[in-house]
C-alpha cells in the first residue's frame, strides 16, 4: 500500500488512472448490457457437425474467406459472424458466390440443409455471433400493424412500403421480400448481408422482429384486395399500363369505329 | 275579342302522346331549330380525331366517380386510430383523411371499385390530353383560325395536372405526403418569397394540420369548375371553327367532309362514350391502382423506396433526379448574403417545365412569324410534309421523355440490372444530346418519307414482277395509282424558304433578318409534290422510265 501511495505522483499516474477508470466502466458496461453480448448458440452443434462442416468449408469457400476463415482479398473473414449468417448466406443460395460484383444474387441453394447446418455449426464454433433464431420469434402470430410501422420506418426506404425492393447506388438493391421465409428474414436483420444493415436487438427488439415477419407473411398472404399489383411498384407502373394497355384498348376502338367510312 | 287571330289557319296535331309532348316542348325551347343546326355539324372521320372525346369521356367518369367519393371522404387531418377491417392497419394512429380513405377502399361498398374508377380514368385523362394535344400539334391542326383554342387546350393540360396533383394528395398516405414533401422543398426553394409561401400554403410549418381540406377544395370546386369552363370554350371554338379534315380528294379549306352529327355521328360518339367508360371500368376491376394500404399513414420520416408521382407530374420529379448537387467543385447550393439559393432544387423544378410550357404557349404565334402566313388552314399537315416542325415537336416530345424516364431511374435499374448512377448518367447525357438526336433523325426520316411519296406518285408502286424486254433489258413493273391515293401524295404544300423583305420604310430591319434566316432553317430542306406536269410526263411514258427519270432531275430537289 505504501508503494503505491509514494508512486501516486508519478508522472504516469494521471496515465495510469485514466486507464483504469476506462476498463472499468467498460467492463461493467459490457457486462451489465446485452446489446453487443453474442447470443448463446442454442442449436446443438455436435462435434462431428463442426468437422464436417471444416472439411465443406475448406473445399467450397476456403478460396476466398481463407482458411481457417480468416479472410483474404477477395472475401472477409467469417470469425465471429454466427451461425445466422452462414444460414441466411448459404441457405438462400447467394453464397457460394456466382460471380463478383456489387451484390450476391438470390440463387438455388447449392448445400442442402444438413450441409448448411454443418457449415454453420463450424463458422460459429470459430466465434461468437449471432444464432440461428429460435421458433419463438418465427411463429408469425405478432402484431402485424406494429410491424408495419417498425417496417416503414426502418426498411421501407430499401426495400419499398410493399415489399417489392428497390434500387441502391452502384448497381446494388434492396430485393423484394415475397416469398422470403421468417427465419431468412429474421436473420438478415440480425446480421445484415451485402448491403444492408445490421438491425440489433437494441434497435428492433426480437418482439419487433416478430412483428416485422408476421406483417410481412399477413401482407404476402393477403395478396392484393385492389386487383392485380402490377408489381406493387407504385405510380411508373401505373403509369405504364394506362399508356399501353389502357390507351392502346381505346385506340383499337377508335380505329375499328372509323373503320367503316372514308 | 281578338279579331287578329286566324282560326283556319292549319294547326300541326301529332299524332302519338310522345309526339305531342315533343311539339309542346319545342313549340317552348325551339329545340328543334337548334338540332337541325348542330345536328347538320359534319365531323369527318378519323381514328386520331377522337382522343379529345376521350378525354371529356374520361372527364365525365372523374366528375361521376368523383361524387361518389366525397360521399364518404373526409379531408381532416385530425388523428385518430384506424378501426376498419384492413388488418395489417389495425389500430394505428393516423389521420381521418387517410382512415376515411381507407373505409372507402374496405368498408363502403363498392368503393374500391369507384376509387379506381376515378384514379385510372385520371391518368387516362391526362393522358388521352396529351395525346390530343400531339395529333393537333403534329397535324398542324394550331395554325389559323385555331391559335387560342390552342391555348385554351394548353391551359386545359395544366389545370387537369393540377386536378390530378390536388386529388393524388388528398389520401395523406405516405406516398402523397412525400409529393406534398417535395412541393414544399421546391415552394422552399424559391429565393426571398419560398419560405412565406410555404408558411401560407400549409398554415405553419410542413405538413401542418390545413393543407388536405384546403387541397380538397381545390380539387372539388375551383379546379373542376375552370376545366368545365374551358371545356366549353373549347367545345364553342370547335363549332365555330368547324373539324380539320386530313388531306384527300374533294377536301380543301372551304369545306369539311366526312358525316353529319346526327344520326350516324352522334351515335357513335355516344357509343364510344359507353367503349370509355368500359375500358377504365375493367381496369378498375381487375388492376389496383395507388394501393394506399400498402403505403401507411403520413409521417414525415420515412420515404419508401419506389416514392413517385403519378406519370404527368413525373417528368418535374425527373428532372429533379437528374440534377447534380455539385458541377465540378462549384456547389449548385449557394449561400449568398447569408441566405441558401438551392439552385438544384429551383433549376430542375421549374426552369423545364417553364420551357416546355412557354414553347408550348408561344408555338402558333412563332411558327406564324416565321411563315408570315395569315391564310386559313381546316385542311391538315401530315407530319412528314412539314419536316421540320414534325422534328421541333419531336426534338420537345424526347426532351420531356428522358425526363419522364428519369422518374423511374430506380425502377429500370432494377428491372435491367444495371446501376442506377450509370442510369443517371446517360440520361444526363441524354437531356442535352437527346433532343438534337431527335430533331436531325425526325427531320431526315421525315424527308425521307416525303421522298418515297414523291416516287410512289411519279412511278407508281413497286410490284416486284420483274419483265424481260424483247431487246434484253430488264424491268420491274410498276402498278399505277388510283387517282385518291395519288392525291394524298401530292396534294401538300411545301413553302420555300421566304427571304427578308424590306418594310414600309424599305428597310431590311434586324428582327426581319432573324426572320428570314429561321424561314431558310425552316424551309431549305424540302422535296416538292410532283406536280402535274410531271405526273403527265410520269404516266405518258408507260415502261419508258428514262423519261421520268429526265424530267425528275430537272426538278428542284436542293437540301
Amino acid at each position: 500500500m505504501k508503494a503505491l501511495s509514494q508512486k501516486r505522483r508519478h508522472p504516469l499516474a494521471a496515465i495510469a488512472l485514466l486507464l483504469m477508470g476506462l476498463l472499468v466502466t467498460g467492463g461493467l458496461y459490457a457486462v451489465a448490457t446485452t446489446v453487443n453480448q453474442a447470443k448463446a448458440d442454442t442449436t446443438t452443434y455436435s462435434a462431428s457437425d463442426v468437422e464436417e462442416g471444416g472439411k465443406l468449408f475448406a473445399a467450397n469457400c476456403a478460396t476466398c474467406h481463407g482458411m481457417g476463415a480468416s479472410g483474404s482479398q477477395a472475401g472477409p473473414s467469417l470469425v465471429g459472424v454466427g451461425a445466422a449468417a452462414v444460414d441466411f448466406q448459404v441457405g438462400t443460395g447467394r453464397m457460394p458466390m456466382q460471380m463478383n460484383g456489387p451484390q450476391a444474387y438470390k440463387k438455388p441453394a447449392q448445400f442442402n440443409e444438413e450441409q448448411t447446418k454443418q457449415l454453420a455449426a463450424y463458422v460459429a464454433s470459430l466465434g461468437p455471433g449471432p444464432a440461428i433464431p429460435e421458433a419463438g420469434v418465427l411463429d408469425e402470430k405478432g402484431d402485424a400493424a406494429k410491424g408495419g410501422e417498425l417496417f416503414r420506418t426502418n426498411c421501407a426506404m430499401c426495400h419499398n412500403a410493399a415489399a417489392a425492393g428497390g434500387a441502391l447506388t452502384r448497381g446494388k438493391f434492396a430485393p423484394a421480400l415475397a416469398g422470403v421465409s421468417g427465419q431468412h428474414i429474421y436473420e438478415a436483420m440480425v446480421t445484415g448481408p451485402q448491403n444492408m444493415p445490421v438491425f440489433s436487438d437494441a434497435n428492433i427488439t426480437p418482439e419487433g422482429k416478430r412483428d416485422i415477419i408476421t406483417f410481412l407473411k399477413q401482407i404476402e398472404a393477403n395478396g392484393s384486395p385492389g386487383g392485380a399489383d402490377l408489381g406493387a411498384l407504385g405510380p411508373v407502373s401505373e403509369g405504364l399500363f394506362v399508356w399501353i394497355a389502357g390507351l392502346g384498348v381505346i385506340i383499337a376502338f377508335t380505329i375499328w369505329l372509323t373503320s367503316r367510312t372514308s | 275579342m281578338s279579331s287578329s287571330q286566324t282560326p283556319d289557319a292549319p294547326v300541326f296535331v301529332a299524332k302519338t302522346s310522345g309526339g305531342r309532348i315533343t311539339d309542346f316542348v319545342d313549340q317552348r325551347v325551339g329545340g328543334s331549330g337548334i338540332l337541325r343546326e348542330f345536328g347538320r355539324k359534319v365531323f369527318p372521320d378519323h381514328w386520331s380525331f377522337m382522343f379529345g372525346e376521350v378525354a371529356l369521356y374520361s372527364f365525365v367518369i372523374l366528375l361521376l366517380s368523383g361524387t361518389f367519393l366525397t360521399f364518404f371522404f373526409d379531408p381532416s387531418m385530425a388523428e385518430t386510430h384506424y378501426a376498419g377491417s384492413y388488418a395489417p392497419l389495425k389500430n394505428v394512429e393516423m389521420s381521418v383523411a387517410y382512415s376515411s380513405s381507407l373505409d372507402i377502399s374496405f368498408d363502403v361498398r363498392g368503393g374500391m371499385f369507384m376509387r379506381q374508377v376515378h384514379h385510372w380514368s385520371a391518368l387516362l385523362f391526362v393522358a388521352s390530353v396529351s395525346v390530343h394535344m400531339l395529333r393537333v400539334f403534329f397535324t398542324g391542326a394550331f395554325r389559323k383560325p385555331r391559335e387560342l383554342n390552342w391555348v385554351v387546350g394548353s391551359v386545359l393540360l395544366i389545370l387537369s395536372m393540377a386536378a390530378g396533383f390536388t386529388g393524388y394528395s388528398l389520401p395523406d398516405d405516405l406516398l402523397s405526403g412525400n409529393g406534398l414533401r417535395i412541393i414544399d422543398g421546391v415552394i422552399k426553394s424559391i429565393p426571398v418569397i419560398g419560405t412565406y409561401t410555404s408558411f401560407f400554403l400549409f398554415g405553419g410549418e410542413f405538413p401542418g394540420t390545413m393543407i388536405i381540406s384546403r387541397l380538397y377544395m381545390l380539387h372539388i370546386l375551383l379546379v373542376p369548375a375552370l376545366i368545365l369552363l374551358m371545356i366549353v370554350m373549347h367545345l364553342f371554338m370547335v363549332v365555330v371553327h368547324k373539324h380539320t379534315q386530313y388531306p384527300g380528294p374533294g377536301r380543301n379549306d372551304g369545306n369539311v367532309v366526312g358525316y353529319p352529327l346526327g344520326p350516324v355521328y352522334a351515335a357513335k360518339a355516344g357509343g364510344f362514350f359507353f367503349i370509355v367508360f368500359g375500358v377504365v371500368a375493367l381496369m378498375a376491376a381487375f388492376f389496383t391502382i395507388n394501393p394506399i394500404w400498402n403505403y401507411g399513414p403520413y409521417d414525415p420520416s420515412p420515404v419508401s423506396a419506389g416514392t413517385q408521382p403519378d406519370w404527368y407530374i413525373g417528368f418535374v420529379d425527373g428532372a429533379l433526379r437528374l440534377m447534380p448537387g455539385t458541377i465540378g467543385d462549384w456547389k449548385v447550393e449557394q449561400i449568398w448574403f447569408g441566405h441558401m439559393f438551392t439552385f438544384n432544387v429551383l433549376l430542375p423544378a421549374l426552369v423545364p417545365a417553364g420551357i416546355l410550357f412557354t414553347v408550348m404557349f408561344a408555338y402558333p404565334w412563332i411558327e406564324r412569324w416565321i411563315t408570315k402566313d395569315n391564310r386559313e388552314h381546316h385542311v391538315l399537315d401530315r407530319p412528314r410534309n412539314a419536316p421540320t416542325r414534325t422534328a421541333i415537336g419531336m426534338a420537345g416530345f424526347v426532351w420531356y421523355c428522358v425526363m419522364w424516364a428519369a422518374a423511374g431511374s430506380d425502377l429500370i435499374a432494377t428491372h435491367f440490372h444495371v446501376a442506377l448512377n450509370d442510369v443517371t448518367y446517360w440520361l444526363r447525357a441524354l437531356f442535352f444530346i437527346g433532343p438534337v438526336i431527335a430533331f436531325i433523325v425526325t427531320k431526315r426520316v421525315a424527308l425521307a418519307l416525303q421522298r418515297k411519296d414523291r416516287e410512289i406518285a411519279l412511278h407508281g408502286r413497286e410490284t416486284g414482277r420483274i419483265v424481260r424486254l424483247p431487246h434484253g433489258e430488264f424491268i420491274e413493273v410498276h402498278a399505277p395509282l388510283d387517282e385518291y391515293k395519288r392525291y394524298k401524295l401530292v396534294g401538300f404544300e411545301s413553302p420555300a424558304p421566304l427571304p427578308a423583305v424590306p418594310n414600309e420604310n424599305g428597310v431590311v430591319d434586324r428582327r426581319e433578318k432573324r426572320r428570314a434566316k429561321l424561314s431558310r432553317w425552316f424551309f431549305e430542306d424540302r422535296v416538292a409534290p410532283a406536280t402535274p406536269a410531271e405526273l403527265e410526263a410520269a404516266h405518258g411514258h408507260h415502261g419508258a422510265h428514262e423519261a421520268v427519270e429526265a424530267a425528275e432531275s430537272q426538278k428542284t430537289l436542293s437540301h
